[in-house]
This record gives C-alpha cells, structure tokens and sequence, in this order.
C-alpha cells in the first residue's frame, strides 16, 4: 500500500501489483485456463510417478478395455486400453509431456526469430521495416501446415524435426505483433532521452523498448504455443509427425481412428486432452492480456 | 488508384516469384527425389543413374530456373508415381477443392457475421457471450478431431449423413462445416469489434436522432462500413483455408487437391507436391491482392492515397 500526503493521508491506493492480482482472482477465464493447465502440467511431470502402467507395454490379453465408466470398464485400467493392450492413461499423462515440450521449445525458436525481425522492423523502420515486410509476407504465402508435413516426413519424423521445422516456421505471428508494437514505442520520450544520452542501440532495445513491449510478447507467446501443440497434434494425426511408439496425442487420435465404429472413446480422450490442453492456455493467454492492460481499456 | 493496385500487382507477382523459389528449394533439401524416382531398394548406382537421367545431379538452382519456365509455359511436369502429367491431375481434382472451400467459407460466413452482429448490438449478454464461447471453442478445436467426432455422432450413431467421399452435395456439409468452424473466430471477432466502433461513431448517432428505423441503422448504415475488414480478411481466410483443407479432405476421404498432396508425400512424389505448394501460395497471394483492391474500391481513405 501506498501512503498519501497531505487531507487524504489514511486513504491508501493499491500498488499496480495488488490491481493485477485482484484482477486476476475476479477474471473467470485466467482461473479456469490456469487450474486446467496446472493439472496437465502436474500430469506430465507426474507421469512416471502416478501413471499406474508403462505407457509402452504391449499386451494382447488386455486388447481394448473400454474406460471404466462403461459397464465392462475395470479400475486397473481407467481410461481402457488401446489396441496393442497398452494403458490409455498411462499414455495419456506421458503424451501431456511431448505436446508441453513441442509447444515450448517451438514457441522459444519462433519467438527469437520474431521478436528479432519485429523489434528491428518497428525500430528502425525505413529500409529495414520494408525488407521485414517482405519476408513476412512470403512467409504468409506459404501454405505452411503443407509445407511443414513435406519437410517433416521427407526428413522423417523425430521430436526433434517436428520441434525445429515449426520453429523456425511459425514467426509471423511474433513479427507482426512485435513490429507495431515497437513501431508506437520508437518515439516515446524515454526512448529519444536514451537515444540523447547516448545509449547504444542494442542497450535501448534491451532496456528501453522490451519492457514495454513485454506484455504483448507473452500474449503472443501463448497463442505460439497452442499453435505448435495444434499443428503436431495434425501432423501427427497424419502419421507424419511425432512417431509411434511415443504417446503422442494426435498419433493416439490416428490409432484409435480404425476402432471409431465399435470404440468412439479411443478417439474421444486423446482428441478432447488436446482441446483441453489449447483452451487452457488460450484462456490464460486472454486473461494475462485482460489483466495487465491498463485501466480502463 | 490505379497506381495503387498497380503496385500491388507488382508486390503479389515479387512474392509469388519468391515463394516458388523458396518452396523449390525447401521441399529439395528435404528430400532426394532420386530416391523416391529409384524406389526404396535401388542400390546407390542405380539412384545414380536415375540422378542423371532425370538431371536431378546438376544445381539445384539451375533445376529451379528450368522447373519455373517449364511451368509458366504450362508444363507442370510429370508424377513419377501415376506417370502422368501433373497438370491432369491438378485438374481432375482442384474442382472439389474448391467446392469444399467454398462451402467451408460460406459456412463461416455465415456463422460469424450475424453472430458478430447480434454480439456487437448487445455485448456483454448471453448473446455476447455465447458468440464468445463458440469463437473460443474454436480456436481450442483441432479440426481433424472436430471432422472425427462429426463422423461419429452424425455419421455412425445418427446416420444421417455419408462419412467419406465427393458423390453428393451430402457429403460436403460435414467437411464445409469442420473446415469453416475453424475460420470462423476471427471473422466474428473483427465483426463485432468493427460494429461496436461503428455503433458509437457520431454518424450513428445522428442517424438516431433523425428517428430513421433500427434496421436501416443497422444494415445500410452500421454494416456496411463495418463489413470492409471482414471482407477483406474473409479472402485472405479463403486462402488460407485451402491451404488447411488437406486434414480435411484426408478425414472425410474428398480426392481433391488436398488429400493428393498428402498421398503424395507419403510417396516421396515430389513434382505433385511442389506444383499443389505452388498453386496453393499462388492462390493465397491472389486472395490478399482481391482484399486488397476491394478494400480500395469500399475505402475511400484508401482510395484517396
């Protein structure tokens, strides 16, 4: 708390932190991305612990259980068993793991690419900003999801390839927004007091416009990372991504789809954990959006 | 005016030139189409044969340059695999792509705007917030699992519609709708954003206070200035969706250019590949140029520049 001079001496105002924090506890869609997400992320790092079977242990005797809310469904098994009799569950928490890792390490590659190319586009405009454009534009161009399955499986599948080719793919996002941001700070006062005093240019970007532009950065960066989790979960679901054994939540999608007939469920709980996984952190990326922008707007 | 869309021209032809180039070059470092010409157990002698034959030895760049003459005089090259011409097998199959995407898009026009709309009239209802709702859902959806759990409720347990494959105008509403579900978001979005600016401008309030009638408000005055970003970013949507439609069309079986595309790559047919890359990005520069000059033509602000 704040304390105040002069006739309102007992009034105090909240700090910027307690507005953030109050308006975070009253923001419905941040508390329910975040409970969400917490639990997938407490699923994936838990899995070794609590998952009840080895996610990779085939066994024909114990061909596709069903989940334990039908009336055949047994506790051993939850979620049921797949068709090579491998744990639902089991593959289901270690499967929260490569859609966690494959949207973070592709969001932290396109973030370096995009803010790069952004913040010197809005930054230096002119010449650069022109030559920026540019290479946004080819790259929006690209029909990307197609370009990204050639690449992937002409390679061949690996965590590795997926991560990597969607990185170094999917900047635009970050250009863009990075770019107008930047563009509003590059005339602010405290950038031509820096620029006067005689900071280098790299020491204002870092310590003058970054902070500023922070907030956006992280909105956008959530937004990356869904966007990587949805394009695997496609690729994978195609049979060109992430390759089998690994849980792999599109690539459970792709098993179970020659069971849809008579086992629905099988497509149902991989393809709902990556629902889930994505509203969450859609929710949360609006909420912080919500939360941080400044009164009023 | 003109020297405007002239300009764009000239940028959309710049970057259609680069974008051949930079898929070329992706897709051929990607793959060694020798191997895929030879077939998996051709010895490294064989291969190279086939290396020279098909002139696949020489620089990658000169390939490109007489790959991209070749194909701006018609000749898109020959499928090794079906050992036709490319050109005829674009051409059997773009019809249905197109009709899927054209389907998909009325779909998601016609879910966005008047939900957009009602949004906008009256935010932060029911209403406000089941456009919302739908908006988010959307975006959270993978559309391949959307496609699947369509197949199941409608097509296994309901047996209302056909599940796979292009014979009827049945077998499109499924696919329309998975398709256009996913590009729906953003129309809504910037609908509702554009007409709650719309609605508090000046010029709507006078058109109130001369009395004129709630619907002509809204329709001949509101919409109609609020719509030119949509339909802007609705053709570019366009594009983008064709570019998408491959999960699509693989879910539900539909032989357009889409589900060739992915047959292709899985086998390592690379003069399909790069020709359907091609015409996709060709189609989505064209889509963003027509944005662009509509937008010139409503926008009298950008007319004047």
């Amino acid at each position: 708390m704040m304390e105040t001079a002069g006739p309102f001496k007992n009034i105090t105002f909240p700090t910027p932190k307690q507005i953030v924090y109050r308006k975070a506890k009253r923001h419905k869609g941040f508390l329910i991305g975040g409970t969400i997400l917490l639990f997938i992320i407490f699923m994936a790092i838990s899995a070794p612990i609590l998952a009840p079977h080895d996610p990779y242990e085939q066994n024909l005797d114990t061909r596709l259980i069903v989940p334990v809310w039908h009336a055949e469904g047994t506790w051993n098994h939850i979620l049921g068993t797949d068709n090579l009799g491998r744990d639902y569950l089991s593959r289901l928490m270690y499967g929260a793991r490569i859609s966690l890792l494959i949207g973070v390490a592709a969001m932290l590659i396109s973030g370096v690419i995009g803010t790069i190319l952004g913040v010197s586009a809005g930054y230096f405009g002119g010449r650069v900003d022109m030559i920026v454009s540019a290479i946004i534009s080819i790259r929006l161009a690209l029909p990307i999801m197609l370009v990204a399955l050639a690449v992937v499986a002409l390679v061949g599948g690996s965590l590795m390839i997926v991560v990597l080719v969607l990185g170094l793919m999917i900047w635009n996002r970050f250009a863009l927004v990075m770019r107008a941001s930047t563009q509003q700070l590059r005339s602010m006062d405290y950038v031509n007091a820096a620029k006067t005093s005689g900071c280098s240019t790299l020491r204002i970007i870092l310590t003058e416009v970054m902070p500023n532009i922070l907030n956006n950065l992280i909105v956008v960066a959530t937004l990356e990372i869904t966007r990587a989790i949805l394009i695997e979960a496609s690729l994978s679901f195609l049979g060109m991504g992430v390759q089998p054994p690994l849980p792999s939540w599109g690539l459970m999608v792709n098993e179970a789809k020659g069971f849809m007939l008579f086992s629905p469920w099988m497509i149902m709980i991989p393809g709902t954990a990556i629902f889930a996984l994505v509203i969450s952190i859609n929710l949360l990326g609006d909420g912080v959006r919500d939360i941080t922008a400044p009164e009023g707007r | 005016m003109l020297i405007y869309i002239g300009k764009r021209i000239v940028m959309a032809l710049m970057v259609s030139v680069v974008v051949s180039f930079i898929s070329f070059m992706i897709l051929n470092l990607s793959g060694d189409p020798a191997i895929a010409l030879a077939g998996a157990d051709a010895s490294p002698e064989e291969i190279q044969v086939i290396r020279v034959q098909y002139g696949l030895d020489r620089p990658v760049i000169v390939q490109y340059i007489e790959w991209i003459g070749r194909a701006l005089q018609g000749n898109l090259g020959v499928s090794p695999y079906f050992n036709m011409p490319v050109k005829d097998l674009i051409g059997a199959r773009i019809g249905v792509t197109l009709i899927l995407g054209t389907c998909a898009f009325a779909f998601a026009i016609l879910l966005a705007i008047p939900l957009g709309v009602v949004a906008a009239i009256r935010p932060n209802t029911w209403i406000d917030r089941t456009a919302l709702t739908i908006s988010v859902f959307g975006q959270a959806l993978p559309n391949f699992f959307f496609g699947l759990l369509m197949i199941i409720f409608f097509g296994v347990i309901l047996q209302w519609l056909p599940i796979s494959g292009d014979d009827t105008w049945k077998h499109f509403i499924m696919p329309a709708v998975a398709l256009g579900y996913y590009a729906s978001p953003s129309l809504m979005r910037l609908t509702r954003t554009g007409m709650l600016e719309v609605l508090g401008s000046d010029y709507i309030r006078t058109a109130r206070a001369k009395g004129l009638k709630t619907f002509s408000i809204l329709f001949k005055h509101a919409l109609r200035n609020a719509i030119i970003p949509v339909v802007s970013l609705g053709f570019v949507q366009f594009g983008y969706m064709l570019g998408g439609a491959f999960i699509i069309e693989y879910v539900f079986a539909i032989n357009g250019i889409g589900f060739l595309a992915v047959q292709s790559i899985q086998r390592a047919d690379l003069p399909v590949v790069q020709v359907i890359v091609l015409l996709l990005s060709v189609i989505y520069v064209s889509m963003t140029l027509v944005a662009d000059i509509i937008n010139a033509f409503l926008d009298p602000r950008i007319r004047a520049n």
